[in-house]
């Protein structure tokens, strides 16, 4: 099956699973029912109506008959019977007057049919004739005397008129049926795509696209309403998240600002006591305390606009292997001053969109925690790598690893490791690490290096960030 | 130097005010968007120090307004929402800096002079020197006492900078801006490793040190 036919079949499938189809197909089957029963109600009464009437004509005939045989005796009725056929040229009437042992006495039959007659004496046979076989329905009399009188009627009309009348219900039912599934599907398939319409942009919106907004038919249909009221939820929510924004941008500001003050006026007293005396290195430790929470402030704040799809960045082509050159040129000399080896296997041409300012940051936030956790002599590499349309941003150290029951939970804020109690930090590094990469449309993998632990983000190669 | 501070919080005017002013600067201050367009609109400046959230009239509008009236003044922006997508808002909307709360008043101090220093344009430089150290652009050599000192790229980069700021505070934040290219909050001291083995190359060895550490601040390149 290629791609095309397999969309198609899903397209299919997703039709005959549809609550608008289902309701189609029901409504088909009502209606063909009500259909059937109409036209059976107008084959009864027209073809059912059409044969009582040609046996009321036989029976009104055979009455006749026996009347004339009664009053003018076996010539007046033998005369009757050949003036009847003569007037018949077409043949359309069966007579026979036979013995009470079935000889042919008189009529345009040559011999008494083999077929039973029931109880009211009425029979059905064919007759063969030169011109092909006829369809005949009868009566048989008996009259005084044992003789017996058949009279009928060449049904071969009724028979086609029959036949008519039933193809054209098979022909109306099986139209009707084919219609009502046709409308069914089309109308199922009108409601499907609006429905599908109205998921497309849920979608695209809970992507992180807030901006969207279900299309309208304007025609104000029920659709429309449903469309026209996501909308305004849509609106409201909108509206929400920016007041949630300001509030969040009124409390880094409320916030921020007094920290700020306690921070200038620590600047302010180091200038006026001495650096070395006990005062001095209490204003020291004071401010380097203020610092760290300004910075824990900071991040904290940082990704919580980042996962809320409230920072927009100026996306742009990357080429990962110069922000990864980048990173090495800054922390080579970390690494060096604590007895690791920085290393480094990158891969050229590996493009992303991306905001080179976050995700410098990200791989800074890596890099930190690798040199950090790493103990002296060990290796800690930065691997940009493609595979396929993938792209891998990954840090690899040689260091104390982290439990692979954990390696969830190490990207939740404030969470410290057992191991990373003792060293600084404020324990949301992985964090905004993890941020970053959601707002770059990245996920992260952690792998047991053994000893040690791989960080790596897997983006897609230069396909578009989602918007945010 | 004549500087506008516009900011609303009056104990962070009153502290940058108290600052910029023993640092022998000039300062009007106004504590609204109103009063600060009018000041900026009707008196000179050689740089307004805008906060980005005010009562009456936002920052991002004062400035717009103004470069909108051609009013050229070069413009630090000041603000608590220290995100990528604000600074990028705020240099679109013809801000020359960016410097997101807190700060600290020698980083302050360091963007207001070097915007100042930035507008001066000093002309193509290609030797630079202090004390007995020496420093040519072109050649890219440097020379203490008439030794040659050998640098990698990004160090020779590094006392550039430090150069075209001598005698100024320059802090991490703008070093790493600078002389890598990335706005970004490392949580260790990797500019001092740097700075350090800068330090090592140019002080070592020498009885007077030039690269000093401003503690609580940064770094600056000066005599004594």
């Amino acid at each position: 099956m290629n791609k095309h036919e397999a969309l198609a079949t899903a397209g299919w499938r997703s039709l005959l699973r549809s609550h608008a189809f289902r309701l189609a197909l029901l409504h088909a089957s009502v209606f063909g029912s009500g259909v059937a029963l109409l036209l059976g109600f107008l084959y009864w009464s027209t073809a059912g109506f059409m044969s009582s009437q040609a046996d009321q004509t036989i029976a009104a005939e055979i009455e006749g008959l026996a009347e004339q045989y009664l009053e003018h005796g076996l010539e007046g009725l033998n005369g009757l019977i050949a003036e009847r056929i003569r007037r018949d040229p077409r043949g359309e009437s069966v007579y026979l007057f036979a013995s009470p042992d079935y000889r042919a006495l008189a009529g345009n039959l040559d011999r008494w049919p083999k077929a039973a007659a029931d109880e009211q004496g009425w029979i059905d046979f064919t007759l063969q004739t030169p011109a092909g076989s006829r369809s005949v329905r009868a009566r048989s009399f008996v009259l005084s005397g044992g003789l017996r009188l058949l009279v009928g009627r060449d049904v071969h009309s009724l028979e086609k008129v029959r036949t008519l009348v039933h193809r054209a219900i098979a022909w109306g039912l099986a139209i009707t049926v084919a219609l009502a599934i046709a409308g069914g599907a089309a109308t199922s398939r009108a409601t499907l795509r609006r429905i599908e319409a109205i998921n497309q942009t849920s979608r695209e919106i809970m992507a992180g696209d807030l901006g969207l907004r279900v299309p309208t038919s304007g025609s104000g249909d029920d659709f429309d309403q449903l469309a026209g009221n996501l909308n305004a939820m849509l609106d409201e929510i909108e509206t929400l998240m920016a007041s949630v924004r300001d509030v969040s941008d009124n409390v880094a500001h409320d916030l921020r600002t007094p920290l700020t003050r306690l921070r200038h006026r620590l600047e302010t007293l180091k200038s006026s006591v001495d650096g070395d005396s006990e005062a001095g290195r209490l204003v020291e430790a004071a401010t380097d305390d203020v610092d760290q929470l300004l910075s824990a402030f900071t991040a904290l704040l940082r990704i919580a606009r980042l996962e809320a799809g409230q920072v927009v960045s100026a996306f742009e082509p990357l080429e990962l292997g110069g922000l990864a050159d980048d990173a090495y040129d800054l922390y080579e000399a970390v690494a060096e001053s604590r007895g690791l080896s920085l290393k480094r296997r990158i891969m050229s041409g590996c493009v992303i969109n991306a905001d080179r300012d976050l995700l410098f940051q990200a791989l800074g936030n890596l890099l930190e925690n690798a040199l950090k956790f790493t103990p002296p002599s060990g290796d800690v590499t930065i691997e940009v790598v493609r595979r396929g349309e993938q792209v891998l941003l990954a840090v690899a150290d040689t260091g104390l690893g982290v439990p692979k029951a954990q390696h969830e939970q190490m990207f939740e804020r404030f969470f410290r490791g057992e191991r990373s109690r003792t060293t600084p930090g404020h324990g949301l590094g992985l964090s905004l690490v993890a941020a970053v990469a959601r707002h770059h449309g990245a996920s992260v993998d952690v792998y047991d290096n053994e000893p040690g632990l791989t960080v790596a983000l897997r983006f897609s190669a230069s396909a578009a960030p989602p918007a945010g | 130097m004549r500087i506008l501070l516009i900011e609303d919080d009056e104990a962070l005017r009153a502290y940058v005010h108290k600052g910029l002013s023993e640092a022998g600067h000039c300062v009007e201050q106004a504590a609204d968007g109103k009063d600060g367009l009018f000041l900026a609109s009707t008196e000179t400046f050689d740089v307004i120090i805008l906060d980005r959230m005010l009562p009456a009239l936002d920052g991002l509008t004062v400035l717009k307004t103004l470069r909108g009236a051609g009013n050229s003044t070069a413009v630090l922006l000041l603000s608590a929402l220290g995100e990528v997508d604000d600074r990028v808002a705020g240099l679109r909307a013809g801000g020359d800096d960016y410097l997101p709360k807190p700060f600290a008043f020698s980083e302050l101090l360091a963007r207001v002079e070097g915007l100042v220093r930035r507008g001066r344009s000093d002309g193509p430089e290609t030797v630079l020197s202090l004390a007995d150290l020496e420093m040519d652009l072109l050649a890219r050599t440097v020379r203490r006492a008439g030794r040659i000192i050998d640098l990698q790229p990004r160090e020779f980069s590094l006392l550039e900078y430090l150069f075209r700021n001598a005698g100024q505070v320059v802090t991490r934040t703008m070093l790493l801006e600078t002389v890598w290219g990335y706005r970004f909050d490392p949580q260790t001291n990797v500019i001092d490793v740097h700075i350090s083995r800068l330090r090592a190359k140019i002080d070592r060895g020498f009885d007077k040190p030039l690269l000093h550490t401003v503690r609580g601040a940064g770094y600056s390149l000066r005599e004594a």
